[in-house]
């Protein structure tokens, strides 16, 4: 008796891993795939009064580049639907459908709370909110490296960055996407000064890490011009224009620059 | 005679013979699309200063079989949109009575002016590819939406049996994607160069674009569908004949193309 509900795979006959069952019916030789990549990257960068939200406007199928004008960084919760009292960016990078319906579900969901409560949603009210629309979705989940930047109630500049499944964090700064491996050891070291030292400070333990600072507006945009340029130069789908959105107390301002298109 | 209320109002078994179940629908698990079986190849389409060009040719394939001659993978919407099918063409054909529904049912509530663009006809399309994919059910097509827009610029989008939405100066489906598209972009790069093309220039490229579609994708017939959308309407053809052929360049195709030996 003790045998029939043997821990011991062997002891219980005939056995298969799920995978290795013997078909009845072969005749489904492909399932459909709900998810692809439309490529592209992400970045975003919080300072002391501001936030700076980047994306590259280039949408891939395989190798074909359908279209090189298509945003990955939309404006959150404004009064309608130009958005132009927004506060919050939502930027989406991975599936682009799945991108669009999560966009379109919280900005419907900001709505909704600013006709309720008569004001806009906080960062940090909206960033929890968007952590639960993803888990909400978690045996189905929406294919993207989601980011979410504005203002915090002190005037700080934010970044919350999440995983598919609604995993968060806010974080100076976070690079995602296609070209997200290629930017974020670059942002280590030149935002939050990783691998550098004082000069002259010694060797081994005796080494001073450089003191971090906040970074300025203008060294910001720089840098984010110079990931993107490096990211576009070794990433086939990474390029086209990179489209910036600058955070601050007094609103969104929006830039766009060209990138290689080849 | 059975005067039971399951039997009301059904044919007698004593005079027709019981009920062939056979034609109920079976109590198996339901069966979604999972490939397409009879298919149409690309779409084009490109803006230009007024409006839209777009074309699809009139094939429908079985696999590698011209099977069908005469399928219009064209429609107009509300008299100021196409739509332009590439993929499975049942799909397609639930599409169009699904719009056809719209229709009845817009002018209804707006009888005197078109209340739906190509923009906000585009949206709805792509909700339902979306929602169809979220089913695992998903309407296998890649279409493209071509009209004006809620300003009355041109427009011109794309919506695949996933979901994906994309807009540019101009769009191609399918094998178009990789042969046409080169040639249009050559002329409509961006869209500055889209809003300077003439109605002529774009016409012609769409021409060429389908003459070279037609030399090279084996799905694809001589025979196709235009359309040009303006804010005068739709110009719509549906029976064109590829012009001025020119197979000079077959006898030296070796291998895919590129083989010089």
């Amino acid at each position: 008796m003790a045998a029939m509900f043997s821990q011991n795979p062997l002891m219980n006959g005939a056995h298969y891993a799920t995978t290795d069952a013997p078909k009845t019916n072969d005749y489904r030789e492909h399932r459909f795939y709900p998810y692809t990549d439309n490529g592209g990257t992400t970045l975003a960068i919080s300072g002391a009064d501001f936030t700076v939200m980047a994306g590259d406007t280039r949408h891939t199928s395989g190798y074909s580049i359908n279209s090189r004008t298509e945003p990955k960084l939309f404006k959150i919760g404004g009064t309608t639907a130009d958005q132009h009292d927004a506060t919050i960016v939502l930027s989406v990078c991975g599936f682009a459908a799945d991108g669009n319906a999560l966009r379109d579900q919280l900005d419907t969901i900001c709505k909704i709370y600013r006709y309720r409560h008569g004001k806009a949603m906080s960062a940090n009210a909206c960033a929890k909110r968007l952590s639960t629309i993803l888990y909400g979705k978690r045996f189905f989940p929406y294919y993207v490296h989601a980011m979410l930047g504005g203002i915090d109630e002190e005037g700080k500049g934010v970044v919350y960055s999440y995983d598919p499944v609604g995993s968060y964090e806010r974080e100076t700064c976070r690079a995602g996407g296609a070209g997200g491996s290629l930017i974020m050891p670059f942002l280590d070291n030149q935002v939050n000064f990783k691998n550098q030292y004082a000069p002259g400070s010694g060797v081994g333990h005796d080494l001073q890490e450089r003191e971090r600072r906040p970074l300025l507006l203008d060294e910001v945009e720089t840098l984010v011009k110079d990931a993107f340029d490096g990211a576009a130069e070794r990433h086939i789908e990474v390029g086209d224009s990179l489209q910036m959105f600058i955070l601050t107390k007094d609103g969104i301002e929006e830039k766009i620059l060209p990138l290689k298109k080849d | 005679m059975d005067h039971r209320p399951m039997a009301w109002g059904r044919p007698r078994d004593d005079v027709y013979g019981a009920y062939d179940a056979s034609y109920v629908r079976p109590n198996d698990p339901t069966q979604h699309t999972q490939q397409p079986i009879v298919t149409g190849t690309s779409v084009l389409a490109i803006k230009f200063k007024e409006g839209v060009v777009i074309a699809a040719d009139n094939l429908a394939s079985y696999g590698s079989l011209a099977r069908f001659t005469d399928v219009k993978r064209l429609r107009t919407f509300a008299g100021t949109s196409v739509v332009g099918f590439g993929g499975d063409v049942s799909d397609m054909q639930y599409i169009n009575r699904h719009l056809t529904d719209l229709t009845l049912s817009e002018n209804y509530s707006s009888p005197d002016e078109p209340r739906l663009s190509a923009a906000n006809l585009h949206r709805y399309l792509s909700k339902l590819m979306y929602k169809r994919r979220s089913k695992f059910d998903p309407l296998w097509n890649h279409i493209l939406v071509a009209g004006l827009d809620d300003e009355g610029a041109p427009f011109l989008a794309a919506t695949d049996l996933l979901g994906t939405t994309y807009s540019a100066p101009s769009l191609a489906t399918g094998y178009g994607s990789m042969l046409a598209q080169p040639i249009m972009r050559r002329h409509a790069p961006d869209e500055e160069s889209a809003a300077q093309l003439s109605q002529e220039a774009a016409i012609e490229v769409i021409r060429e674009s389908m003459k070279v579609l037609f030399y090279r994708d084996a799905r694809s017939m001589d025979r196709y569908s235009i359309a040009v959308i303006t804010k005068d309407g739709v110009d719509l053809k549906e029976d064109e004949q590829l012009e001025g052929q020119s197979w000079a360049f077959a006898d030296r195709i070796k291998g895919y193309g590129t083989q010089t030996v």
